[in-house]
């Protein structure tokens, strides 16, 4: 998280090089901070996803398994605190089921990061707006009525 | 089976989930989801739970290398998805009291209509005036082409919105990514060029699909040993994907791909309504 706001910064100061009026974060510096965080956030999870995939087929890739009836996930990663603990202890579907939380956080924090980017823009509209998406997808996970 | 050959098999198939539903702008679940539960048996709460994150994947994969080469339109994506997430958040009320089977009928059947009408506008077309809302919404854009930069302006904003609080609201129903009905509205409605369209898409559907997983996560759908192969699987297909259509000439073909897809979709979702499976 901490890198990400680092490399924020440095994108506008690149740009401003050739023009000198302060706050000159522009629609291409966005995108290049927008495609960055979904690289960024793909990339840690997906590396989260197949450490733990290593781990689980290392220890069970020979055990036989069966989806046909639903019995929800196992219960050590049931909720986040047990997959935190699972993640600290190596545990292959904890780690798994980590890099899947973060996968999920991707197109939201995308989100917040568009909403600071109009904000520096001082495309109030556009902030507001993305303030207002953000406002509904909260509104739809604390319900618990998401699609 | 083995838990080694079950992660191939679907390792396999994602990665062609992945890859059609990059190019199309299509979530890739359409392809995940008969995969796990015909194929494999997997029981469909689980492969929902997968295919939704399937869906968060190629969106994030792909969307991430659109954005780079400037092809999405951030302000269409960020505008519309107020309508997206609204209607998902509707959808989901709403799921409660309709029967889905209904639902799923009347929107197999929207989707054989798009899909024939997409086989016949096969020229990528632009629009040069824009509609007064769609200039005061900075709507309009630019996207490269074989190096040159091509200008278009969009039309029709209130019609393109209701089209994608409707596909927000099919998507809260279903469970889908409803990228489908996200492209008719911005290609066929709103006149923005297909590749954006498809892009913008892609660019829309994680953020829908992320607030819906959050509640599938909780109900415990979303299990570790499926959604890792068709996490890897699907994001490398959609890489691949996205590098085909960044270069590619002519979107003709593309629109012939998304025009099959919709009509087996469409079929999918009839035959499943009638034979009450949804």
């Amino acid at each position: 998280m901490a890198s990400r706001e680092k490399s924020k910064k440095h994108i506008p100061r690149d740009t401003d090089a050739g023009t000198k009026t302060p706050g000159s974060f522009k629609d291409k510096d966005m995108q290049a901070v927008i495609g960055w965080i979904l690289r960024i956030g793909v990339f840690v999870s997906t590396a989260f996803v197949i450490t733990g995939g290593i781990i689980f087929l290392f220890n069970h890739g020979h055990s036989q398994i069966d989806f046909v009836s639903f019995n929800k996930v196992p219960d050590f990663i049931g909720h986040i605190s047990g997959v935190m603990d699972g993640v600290i202890h190596l545990k292959g579907q904890a780690i798994i089921q980590f890099g899947i939380v973060l996968l999920i956080a991707t197109p939201v924090l995308r989100v917040v990061f568009a909403g600071i980017g109009f904000l520096i823009e001082k495309d109030y509209l556009y902030t507001f707006i993305s303030i207002l998406v953000l406002l509904i997808i909260l509104t739809s996970m604390i319900s618990g009525h998401a699609g | 089976m083995s838990v080694i050959v079950f992660t191939v098999i679907v390792l396999l198939g994602s990665y062609f989930a992945g890859l059609l539903g990059s190019l199309t702008g299509l979530g890739g679940g359409f392809i995940v989801i008969p995969l796990l539960t015909l194929v494999l048996h997997v029981n469909i709460h689980y492969a929902i739970g997968a295919s939704l994150v399937s869906v968060i994947a190629t969106s994030s994969g792909a969307a991430a290398a659109y954005v780079k080469e400037g092809i999405t339109n951030i302000r269409i994506g960020m505008f519309l998805e107020i309508a997206t997430t609204a209607g998902a958040f509707t959808g989901a009320i709403l799921a409660i009291y309709i029967p889905a089977q209904y639902i799923a009928v009347l929107f197999g059947g929207i989707l054989l209509v798009s899909a024939a009408m997409s086989f016949r506008q096969l020229a990528e077309r632009t629009v040069n005036q824009q509609s007064y809302l769609a200039s005061k919404l900075k709507l309009g854009g630019s996207y490269p082409v074989n190096h040159e930069v091509v200008e278009y302006g969009v039309t029709n904003v209130v019609g393109g919105f209701a089209t994608m609080i409707l596909a927000g609201v099919i998507s809260g129903l279903l469970g889908i990514g409803s990228g489908a009905l996200k492209v008719i509205a911005m290609d066929g409605v709103m006149r923005i060029p297909f590749k954006v369209s498809t892009t913008t898409s892609n660019f829309m559907i994680g953020v829908t699909a992320a607030a819906s997983a959050v509640v599938y996560l909780q109900r415990g759908y979303i299990h570790p040993a499926i959604a890792m192969p068709v996490v890897i699987g699907v994001l490398l297909g959609a890489l691949s994907g996205s590098k085909i259509l960044v270069r590619a000439e002519s979107s003709g073909w593309l629109r012939k791909i998304f025009a099959i897809v919709i009509t087996l979709i469409a079929i999918q979702m009839i035959y499943n309504g009638i034979a009450g499976k949804i």
